[in-house]
């Protein structure tokens, strides 16, 4: 793809501006970091605020058809717990496919609208496959509408909550996964407690022709810089939350992947999802490979795609994320290894540039998550 | 003497012996330096081969070999700091010294003021 023919998020201007360095992602320009650089950026927002473009990510609002909740349509393809959302709750789920493997993650909030409309967002990089999916999926229960006309921002760390509020002081109200409709400097937009570093903070959608002027409102505060998407991906593998398409596809199952917290306790037993008979299967018995936390033993990175080999030299697995953890010190990295290996502790080696580095299964995620809980979490 | 490749290494060359490091530009580009492998002292390798990787936060790159020779002496400094790179990449920074098998190959090689025309064009 070349530079002519990328998608620019309506915050493109204000990231050249600062100096981004604009890069290939998902069909758009995006900043991998600004003149801070990822390391600071990082730490910036692990101490202060952080703010981000996530513009590409994509929006929608589903309804439902008729007298159909959208969200009890949606658990027919998603085995989180959506039906009993509320008004303003948000979930992270899981799209499944008819095998049971995770075609993508994604956020599901219960809107404010009478009908129970929901709002969603997905991962960029597979906006139209999950689109297609529900839409074919659901065909005749519920409509899709994409968001075109509304930016994404992210503002993450602990001086998140000062920030926001210093422009709408109820979003202090807001709990983890909690979502309400708030005016920021005339602007209506619709604001979660949520993110994806580890880290209390927000995500705020804002009419596209606006986000430029809130963006920039955001950074006169001294504790508020851009982070770009390195630093993204550093702090939410620190975090030991899972990239779509990397962490897990399609063959994977939540039950392989360890996000079988997105799968709601009651939905378990009712069982009425696809894929179910492998899923159940696995929570009964485990998966034959599954997702651990590493860290390595010497300073040596294991980047995406490292092979992991037990301590005879026999390969046994994949790193599926990995990189260098700022706040951690060294690197860290995800992967799948077979059951037999995945107790923490347990030694392996990472196969660098064909020479074998000591590692060892660890619990994750690798930094203490802090996120801020007002309501007890159904 | 001072030469420059065009994937931005440096070569200070004292007699038949050189010191090689990456050049400021490159840091920059890379970013924040977090871990650097270098070769073994006693390795020999040939002009162009894979000598070294350099790992920023994001990525792993190549550092491929400017001139042919023998490694002699490694920055075991950078083990324990390798942002030595980014803050004193043609001081305290450097990678490694080799004993050279051919100095005719430093005339393939910019000079200061040639490399610098170099950067300036990218």
């Amino acid at each position: 793809m070349t530079e002519e023919t990328l998608l620019k998020t309506p915050l493109y201007d204000l990231h050249v501006a600062a100096g981004g360095k604009m890069v290939p992602f998902a069909g758009y320009a995006m900043p991998v970091q600004y003149p801070l650089g990822i390391m600071k950026e990082h730490i910036h927002t692990r101490e202060k605020a952080g703010l981000f473009d996530v513009s590409h990510m994509g929006q929608a609002y589903i309804r439902g058809i008729g007298d159909v909740d959208p969200a009890k349509a949606l658990e027919k393809i998603m085995p989180g717990a959506l039906a009993v959302l509320k008004p303003g709750k948000m979930r992270y789920t899981l799209l499944l496919n008819d095998e049971g493997g995770i075609e993508d993650d994604l956020m599901v909030t219960r809107t404010f609208e009478p009908d129970g409309m929901l709002y969603v967002v997905v991962n960029a990089a597979f906006k139209d496959k999950d689109y297609a999916i529900i839409e074919e999926k659901l065909a005749g229960q519920v409509t899709l509408e994409p968001l075109d006309d509304r930016a994404l921002i992210a503002l993450q760390g602990p001086k998140a909550e000062a920030v926001l509020a210093s422009i709408a002081p109820e979003v202090v109200d807001l709990g983890f996964m909690e979502a309400t409709m708030v005016t920021l400097g005339g602007v209506v937009c619709w604001v979660s407690r949520s993110g994806y570093t580890g880290e209390d903070g927000y995500e705020i959608s804002v009419p596209a022709d606006e986000v430029a002027e809130f963006a920039a409102k955001l950074l006169e505060h001294e504790d508020v810089e851009w982070i770009g998407l390195g630093a993204r991906d550093s702090l939410r593998l620190e975090a030991g939350l899972c990239l779509s398409g990397h962490d897990f596809d399609g063959n994977i199952s939540p039950v392989a992947a360890k996000v079988t917290f997105a799968l709601g306790k009651k939905r378990r037993e009712d069982g009425d999802f696809v894929g179910r008979d492998r899923i159940l299967k696995e929570l009964a018995e485990g998966a034959e490979t599954v997702r651990v936390g590493i860290i390595p033993s010497g300073r040596a990175p294991a980047r995406e795609g490292t092979p992991i080999a037990d301590m005879d030299g026999n390969e046994i697995g994949t790193v599926t994320s990995g990189g260098f953890g700022p706040t951690v010190g060294g690197p860290v990295a995800m992967g799948y290894v077979p059951a037999a290996f995945a107790d923490i502790g347990t030694d392996i080696q990472l196969m660098i540039r064909g020479k074998g580095h000591p590692a060892k299964v660890a619990k994750t995620p690798f930094i203490e998550q802090r996120y801020v809980r007002k309501t007890a979490n159904k | 003497m001072i030469k420059y490749s065009e994937d931005h290494e440096w070569v200070s060359v004292d007699g038949d012996t050189a010191t090689i490091g990456i050049t400021d530009y490159a840091q920059n580009a890379l970013g924040d330096i977090v871990f650097v492998e270098l070769p073994e002292v006693g390795a020999t390798f040939a002009k162009g081969d894979e000598v070294s990787v350099v790992e920023s936060v994001k990525a792993a790159s190549e550092v491929y070999a400017a001139v042919s020779g023998e490694v002699t002496e490694i920055n075991e400094a950078l083990e324990g700091e390798p942002a030595l790179v980014n803050s004193a990449p043609t001081t305290d920074g450097w990678f490694f010294k080799v004993k050279l098998s051919d100095a005719g190959e430093l005339d393939d090689l910019m000079g200061e003021d040639a490399y610098k025309s170099f950067i300036e064009g990218l």
